[in-house]
């Protein structure tokens, strides 16, 4: 997507192979051969992946990966606002996880909205005994303590799988006895590598379970689409939808963010998929082009320049009616834009932003940062796979250092190599920056703000990253004496 | 058919708003509350958490010492970011990563290369291993895989690897936190009685406590007393340390030689008889001295307990400086009372704050009016009765053990309450039920630095009645008709 080869002055190939290889000289024989193959400089004209990813964690080396449980609770199941969500073994996973992620929902709590925390709570007795039976009668509690629940999702623990219970046969006699979808999701936290398995296993429970089981009330339209993988983190869709709605789009569906399991299962019937987490729901995308002959585009919703690319790709796809909207929503919003970009631009300009994220913000949120003036010194992702890596190549300045599932000792060290004005990344990455004085956002969670998605969403973004980076708290941090 | 499952297609039916309006107020009737405590397996927001966040809570609380957690990664990233998220603080721990090979083959390769790598990389001088599901399941045997990992050198031989079996499904955090301390001790001190010697110091274990306020004013307390002492397990400095350009990654905790010279210490208090019975019990057969095992101190009764205990256990007289602190503290007390008596709250938590919670509302004529217990054992229901039987403020007070926060709603909307007092997981319910929540038990999510102002001790007790007394007036401001709207409160 990006036009020409970006280099950032003082960083090199060499350079940055240098840092990688200091930091990773305290590492025992082994561990640092099995970590050298997920850092590398970025090679962007060849705009493909320059490190391995999706493998095994190295253990002990503080890795700020999750597991297939929260994968599929934290990211695709659990935003679904009018589902019950039962965590399906020992209380702490669930605990963890509740209201930790910012998927913001609409309606009711415990009416129309499930945005609670449901468990099996697991007992030494449900270990020995298995825990199917009580899987059974809970079910039956949820279904009559929320009614208006429209299906139950069952996301299992560790325990569950290595106790071989069978959670879906319960759930398919239970589905059958209460007359509502209830979805077994074999999640537990030891599959796969990191949560990435987790959302694999959630989109393909979607597709045995969920899609096409539904059909919308209204009649359809050619301008029917579905937004998919898109969290309504901090309130993200509820700036991406509207904005597509004025696009003249009509948006059936979100795929999970303030999520409604209805319109989920009729997603079948939509004329496009627009996609903005690819990591997380490519697969689904890719089982309704199969099956349902549905196309799909990725796009990126983060800061002007990248938005307006993103709806002239999107206004491709459609009629002179839809172009013409979008247009027009371009030049209504470009000179607000603008006006934002003045503000701040003059205290960003030049400063540099270090990310260590997620599914898609390791490489959409640069463009965003480059609106403002700044340029990204090193990005990477905890769960990522080849595919994300090619398509990050070419958004990365040149000989950047990318990082797959870096260790908390590792990003450390690049950034006290790079000394970036900005450090975006989660909330365990946090206070070990801001310790060292560098500023720090969040960058799963927005750290307690939002949008940051579509053009409301850039407003806030912009005066976020101005007031981590310029706070005048930060000149508090050396004592006088 | 288009589903996989060959299921009839169904148009998408939206609920009606009457239907809508009718399940919102059903959700708070006597007969919606009758069938959600009639629930035998759901359960519903929780309080507690599970026994390896306590664990690593203890392991932060020594001098250069890395948790490490045994069992899948995911585990230790939850544990770590509650952590992060309560103290805004850094957490710094590592797992050994076991995936589904460690499921047919155990754990011992991930736990050894794990041992191996992370004293490469961070350099501690203990690392502390605790377990979550997966090794439990399978029955992994810690004692022979670390005996092994020293013999192989992942580790240096004389590395003290404490480590406890904390499994999940078993009890919660506080359960963790003992097993891990008492594991941390007993490797510690092997082999360090010294017969004869005596340390002088008290040993102070202030159980499993999420606050770093409380951990600096038992310190405080102890210096106006001249008292030296060794406190274990503190987190004060590791989880409120000081931001000034650098990063330390053991910021604070326990000195490792002054936690194995604490077997010949003078005394030993285990504050938190519930958090640390394990332990105690353990010191009890094993350390030098007088042992004692007390509630939090938490009220002016409970402080005064603490206080002449340790006067009693040195033979020192209460130093004035403390006698007028406690004068202080019942002068805002009685200064306040008005705006507390007779005010009837719910209270939650793990059953050590709950004894102090109830405890300080009784002394202050306010009414412990629902106190729920997330999990806990008859004798904890038994210490809370008396409490309640002990105060006319405390009569109709009522107990719900082993309940959640989805009880505690019914509670709320059908016998309601002025306040609660909790954590912030409680905002959903008080916020439903339109009344304050008093944030004193763990985790703090949504408000800052509360981690910060002690809740035991004098000092404690003036600062729960600040903020509770004065959030009551600020909502008589708030709500009160123009004309009622004063000066003076």
């Amino acid at each position: 997507m990006s036009d020409k080869i970006r280099k950032i002055e003082g960083i090199t190939k060499e350079s940055t192979q240098a840092m990688i290889d200091e930091a990773l000289s305290v590492y025992p024989e082994k561990a640092r051969k099995k970590r050298a193959p997920h850092l590398a400089p970025n090679d962007a004209a060849s705009g493909c992946a320059s490190v391995k990813s999706n493998k095994k964690t190295v253990p002990g080396v503080m890795s700020a990966r999750g597991c297939a449980y929260a994968g599929a609770k934290g990211v695709v199941w659990g935003p679904i606002r009018d589902m019950v969500h039962v965590s399906h073994g020992p209380v702490g996973c669930g605990w963890y996880s509740w209201g930790t992620r910012r998927n913001m929902m609409s309606g009711i709590t415990g009416v129309t909205n499930f945005a609670m925390q449901f468990t099996s709570d697991f007992q030494e007795k449900d270990i020995v005994y298995g825990g199917d039976k009580k899987l059974k009668t809970l079910l039956e509690e949820a279904h009559e303590l929320f009614p208006l629940a429209k299906g139950i999702s069952v996301l299992s623990e560790c325990p569950v799988g290595l106790i071989g219970d069978d959670i879906n046969s319960v759930a398919k006699t239970s589905a059958k006895d209460l007359d509502i979808p209830i979805i077994p999701c074999n999640c537990e936290g030891f599959r796969g590598v990191s949560q990435s398995l987790g959302h694999h296993i959630s989109n393909d429970t979607i597709r045995d379970y969920i899609i096409g089981t539904r059909e919308f009330a209204e009649p359809e339209s050619p301008y029917d689409i579905a937004l998919i993988g898109e969290y309504n983190i901090g309130g993200d869709a509820w700036s991406t939808k509207p904005l597509l709605e004025e696009c003249g789009l009509n948006v059936k569906s979100v795929w999970t963010g303030d999520g409604e399991l209805e319109k989920i299962a009729a997603t079948h019937k939509v004329k496009l998929n627009v996609i903005h987490c690819y990591r997380s729901m490519n697969y689904m995308c890719k089982v309704m082009e199969e099956k349902f002959g549905i196309p799909w585009i990725e796009l990126n919703f983060f800061g002007p320049t990248k938005i307006r690319q993103s709806l002239r790709a999107l206004a491709e796809l459609f009629d002179d009616n839809i172009k013409q909207k979008v247009e027009a929503v371009i030049a209504k919003y470009d000179p607000i834009m603008q006006a934002v970009i003045e503000e701040y631009k003059p205290r960003l300009d030049g400063k540099k932003v270090m990310l260590l994220v997620g599914g898609l913000r390791p490489r959409h949120t640069i463009g965003a940062y480059e609106d403002l003036g700044m340029d990204c010194v090193g990005s990477g992702y905890e769960f990522a796979h080849t595919d994300d890596y090619d398509r990050t190549a070419p958004e990365m300045p040149d000989a950047t250092v990318v990082y797959d599932d870096p260790s908390e000792y590792e990003f450390e060290k690049f950034a006290d190599a790079l000394k970036p004005d900005l450090v975006g990344s989660g909330i365990k990455e946090k206070y070990v920056f801001q310790k060292m004085g560098i500023p720090f956002r969040q960058m799963h969670s927005w750290d307690y703000s939002g949008p940051y998605h579509g053009y409301k969403g850039f407003e806030v973004f912009a005066r976020d990253v101005d007031m981590a980076i310029n706070s005048p708290t930060w000149n508090l941090v050396k004592a006088p004496y | 058919m288009s589903n996989l499952l060959g299921l009839e297609v169904k148009k998408i039916v939206e609920t009606t708003p009457e239907e809508v309006e009718r399940v919102k107020e059903w959700i708070n009737s006597e007969e919606y509350k009758e069938k959600n405590f009639a629930r035998q397996a759901l359960v519903i927001n929780p309080v507690h958490a599970c026994q390896p966040l306590g664990a690593q809570l203890a392991a932060h609380g020594f001098e250069g010492t890395l948790p490490f957690v045994h069992g899948s990664q995911g585990c230790a990233s939850y544990y770590r970011s509650t952590l992060n998220r309560h103290f805004r603080e850094p957490a710094p721990a590592v797992s050994d990563s076991m995936t589904e090979d460690g499921a047919v083959f155990g754990g011992q390769n991930n736990l050894h290369e794990g041992l191996e790598n992370a004293n490469a990389i961070y350099k501690p001088k203990m690392i502390a291993v605790f377990t979550s599901c997966m090794p439990e399941v399978i029955g992994d045997d810690l004692t022979a895989f670390i005996k092994n990992a020293k013999q192989k050198s992942c580790v240096p031989k004389d590395m003290p690897v404490p480590f406890a079996n904390t499994p999940s499904f078993n009890g919660t955090h506080i359960h963790g936190y003992d097993s891990m301390l008492v594991s941390i001790l007993q490797t510690l001190t092997e082999g360090k009685q010294i017969e004869g010697r005596c340390t002088g110091k008290l040993n102070l274990i202030p159980g499993c406590d999420f606050n770093t306020g409380d951990y600096r004013e038992y310190k405080r307390i102890l210096k106006e007393f001249g008292i030296p002492y060794t406190m274990l397990a503190d987190i004060s400095d590791t989880f409120d340390s000081p931001c000034d350009g650098s990063y330390h990654i053991y910021a604070g905790g326990t000195k490792l030689e002054d936690a194995a010279d604490s077997i010949n210490g003078k005394a030993t208090i285990a504050i938190g008889p519930y958090a640390t019975p394990k332990t105690f019990g353990w010191v009890k057969d094993n350390y030098s001295g007088k042992h004692v095992s007390m509630p939090m101190p938490m009220g002016i009764a409970k402080t005064d307990d603490f206080i002449m205990k340790v006067a009693e256990l040195f033979g020192k007289e209460v130093p004035a400086s403390l006698k007028n602190e406690r004068g202080r503290a019942v002068d805002a007390v009685t200064d306040s009372h008005q705006y507390m008596h007779g005010k009837k709250f719910a209270v939650y938590g793990d059953p050590d704050y709950l004894m102090g919670y109830v405890s300080f509302l009784l002394e202050m004529g306010a009414r412990p009016h629902h106190i729920l217990c997330s999990r806990g054992s008859k004798k904890v229901e038994k210490e809370l009765q008396a409490l309640l039987d002990g105060s006319m403020y405390g009569q109709g007070c009522k107990i719900y053990m082993n309940k959640d926060l989805w009880h505690l709603r019914s509670l709320l909307m059908t016998d309601p309450v002025d306040a609660v007092i909790g954590d912030s997981h409680g905002k959903f319910a008080t916020r439903d039920a339109k009344i304050p929540l008093f944030r004193f038990g763990f985790p703090v999510f949504d408000r800052v630095n509360k981690h910060r102002y002690p809740l035991i001790g004098y000092q404690g007790v003036v600062n729960m009645v600040t903020e509770i007394c004065n959030k009551f007036i600020d909502i008589k401001d708030e709500t009160c008709e123009d004309r009622d709207f004063e000066l003076m409160r």
